[in-house]
């Protein structure tokens, strides 16, 4: 088979754009933070963010946080930190990290952005346990260390099917925050500023659907790991017209490299789904490792579980709470095993990688024979790495890169 | 004449195997290998044509496999240890089957179908648990040496179990065991027991098995142990350390447009 080169991502232009946006997204967050208005709100990545933003918060994303600790390939510096106040090793990393850092007063922000001296201070924390319940431990461990308010949903579990009891009881759930949020943020909930914000929202997740299904094309534009860090401005920005406007712009892009037939991997002969979390430490040494063997990673659960098709700013409340439950994450197995056929068959794909992360149970989907039942049905071969988001001491770069070459020489068998 | 050149640069020793247009192997050497990779594909290169009565002239196909391929910078080319192993378990065994491969670092479970493709494969977690590795650092905290050890396990009369996962814990482990009185024997087959039921926990082994790799070569009492355990009979290559290097010399030759091995 090829030799493993070093090789050159292909850069995305729109690049500079999202550095613009993500940065003045830090900047007006650090500036509440320190002038103490507006309320600042630290939200789950899929809590509920447009009922906060509606009230008038600003909103930072801790999950957000966590992965640029491990992008930063810092997470290993803070998470003994956790663990020596008694976080276990074994729980999310993202969790240990954050924590960690915190109790270190350091923070990537403040080596990418200068004058930001640290994460921004919140008014309130709002967290959604259809992540998992480590959500909901990490806000506790601030709500007690900041004397700040922890409000939460908690959301049902390895659900299939979604029946209206799941919904209504978020529902119930978000409005009974209501007037808690409404009495720190000092705003009246108005119904017209949460359809408002959702409309963006569903434009963003509209917009990033699009991003994501240019990779159905051969050859595929973008990679997993140059999603990864796209989906940026749909993580922390969704619900802003700068989020809107950034993804218009990548899908001309992305757009333009379809039509002229350029792919994110030069020669592209085989497309891989990643399954579970990033390995943040890893992305750019996995995205040229694969690249040297022609080997495009196209779609994933991960990137795509920013897409809320369900939002509807007629029905805001019923349509929040469908578009955060029916998320893969929060799923059952045979939902899950359905989803990655689908996925298997529109993207074309050659092969399926798992990555079990360590320390996030929830989000590696390896572990009740998956990938096995997938390669039987799917006729396709599965592989399983061990590693994890944060924490690299759970991450053999040998062993993991052998692995990925032997997977990549089957293929070529096939 | 060409020679065909399969070169297993693995964590504990270094594997080399030359072959001919023909397939017969000529000459092979295992060395340990040490920190310096290149040197040691080198010196068992040197070792294997002195082996085979060749001259370092003649010419060579050299394709290098293992964790340290990379390092061989005179191989023409390079393939992962898990399709030589395929490769070169297939040569002696070719029909359908599962390979266990107990290597120094690390244990794959490798499967082929009958025409030799290789259809899946696995190896062992981060921990090196079940490995050579792993059995080296029990010999040493028993003060045994290495080579001795199938020898011991072979003269146990009485079956003890290692529950621990990890080699550290299974140190511990053993500790409480010597303090019952166990005899290091008796730990030994234990040790090899943990060693099968690692093996057991990464697939449920089912039809032709096939094993090899250097913890197999030195202590053919495991393999007696696993068919215990599977009730059947196990298939062992003759050179059962050299499976990798010479599925190596196989794809040199075949990458020369040689048989289609």
């Amino acid at each position: 088979m090829s030799e493993e080169k070093k090789v050159a991502i292909k850069k995305i232009q729109a690049t500079g754009m999202m550095r613009k946006i993500m940065a003045d997204y830090f900047y007006e967050l650090d500036k509440a933070s320190k002038e103490g208005s507006p309320k600042i709100a630290w939200c789950t990545s899929v809590g509920p963010a447009e009922l906060l933003l509606s009230l008038g918060f600003l909103v930072h994303y801790p999950e957000n946080h966590g992965a640029m600790l491990g992008a930063t390939r810092t997470a290993n510096d803070y998470i003994p930190v956790a663990n020596a106040i008694g976080y276990s090793p074994d729980i999310c990393s993202y969790l240990t990290s954050d924590v960690g850092a915190f109790i270190k007063k350091e923070t990537p922000l403040s080596r990418a952005y200068e004058g930001i001296e640290g994460v921004p201070k919140p008014d309130v924390l709002v967290y959604n346990t259809n992540q998992c319940r480590d959500v909901q431990d990490w806000f506790s461990w601030y709500s007690r260390e900041l004397n700040v308010p922890a409000l939460g949903i908690s959301t049902y579990r390895n659900i299939g099917k979604i029946e209206n009891y799941n919904l209504e009881s978020i529902v119930q759930q978000m409005k009974n925050m209501i007037p808690s949020l409404e009495e720190i943020s000092g705003q009246k909930f108005d119904i017209d500023k949460l359809r408002h914000f959702l409309s963006l929202s569903y434009d963003c997740t509209q917009l990033w659907k699009k991003i994501l299904e240019t990779n159905t094309a051969k050859p595929a534009p973008m990679s997993f790991f140059d999603g990864t860090i796209h989906m940026g401005p749909a993580v922390v920005l969704r619900g802003s017209p700068q989020a809107v406007e950034y993804y218009k712009v990548l899908l001309k892009e992305l757009e333009e490299r379809i039509a002229n037939k350029e792919g994110a991997v030069e020669g592209e002969k085989f497309r891989l789904y990643w399954e579970g979390m990033p390995i943040w430490g890893k992305l750019r040494d996995l995205a040229e490792f694969f690249i040297g063997f022609k080997t495009a990673v196209i779609a994933s659960t991960y990137c795509n579980s920013w897409i809320f098709e369900s939002f509807d700013p007629e029905d805001p409340f019923m349509s929040m709470a469908r578009a955060y439950t029916e998320i893969f994450i929060v799923r059952d197995e045979n939902f899950k095993e359905k989803y990655i056929e689908k996925m298997v068959r529109e993207y074309k794909l050659d092969g399926l990688l798992f990555h079990d992360a360590k320390t996030c149970p929830a989000n590696s989907n390896n572990r009740y024979g998956m990938p096995e039942r997938l390669e039987k049905k799917l006729n396709i071969p599965a592989l399983t790495i061990n590693g994890d988001l944060n924490d690299m001491r759970c991450y053999s770069e040998e062993q993991a890169k052998t692995n990925i070459e032997a997977f990549i020489e089957q293929l070529e068998t096939r | 004449m060409n020679y065909f050149v399969g070169i297993d640069v693995g964590a504990s020793t270094t594997k080399t195997v030359i072959i001919n247009e023909k397939k017969e192997i000529f000459g092979y050497s295992v060395i340990n290998s040490g920190a310096d990779f290149e040197t040691a594909a080198e010196e068992a290169f040197k070792k294997s044509r002195e082996s085979a009565k060749r001259k370092a002239s003649n010419k060579y196909s050299v394709l290098a496999t293992g964790y340290g391929r990379r390092n061989v910078s005179f191989a023409n080319q390079t393939k992962t240890e898990i399709s030589c192993h395929a490769k070169g378990s297939f040569f002696y065994f070719p029909h359908a089957h599962t390979l266990i491969d107990i290597g120094g670092q690390d244990s794959k479970i490798i499967k082929v179908n009958d025409s030799g493709k290789r259809i899946g494969f696995k190896m062992n977690r981060k921990c090196a648990a079940g490995t050579g590795a792993f059995l080296e650092e029990i010999a040493n905290r028993l003060r045994v040496k290495i080579g001795k050890l199938n020898e011991l396990a072979e003269k146990a009369e009485r079956n003890i179990q290692i529950g621990s996962y990890c080699t550290v814990f299974t140190a511990t482990e053993l500790l409480t065991k010597i303090r019952e009185g166990v005899e290091v024997k008796e730990l030994i087959k234990g040790i090899f027991g943990s060693v099968v039921k690692r093996a057991l926990e990464m697939d449920p082994l089912e039809g032709n098995i096939v094993m090899t790799g250097g913890v197999v070569a030195y202590n053919p009492f495991l393999v007696k142990m696993f068919e215990e355990k599977l009730d059947k009979e196990i298939f062992v290559p003759p050179l059962p350390q050299l499976t990798g290097a010479i599925g190596a010399a196989l794809y040199a030759l075949e990458a020369q447009g040689g048989q289609n091995a």
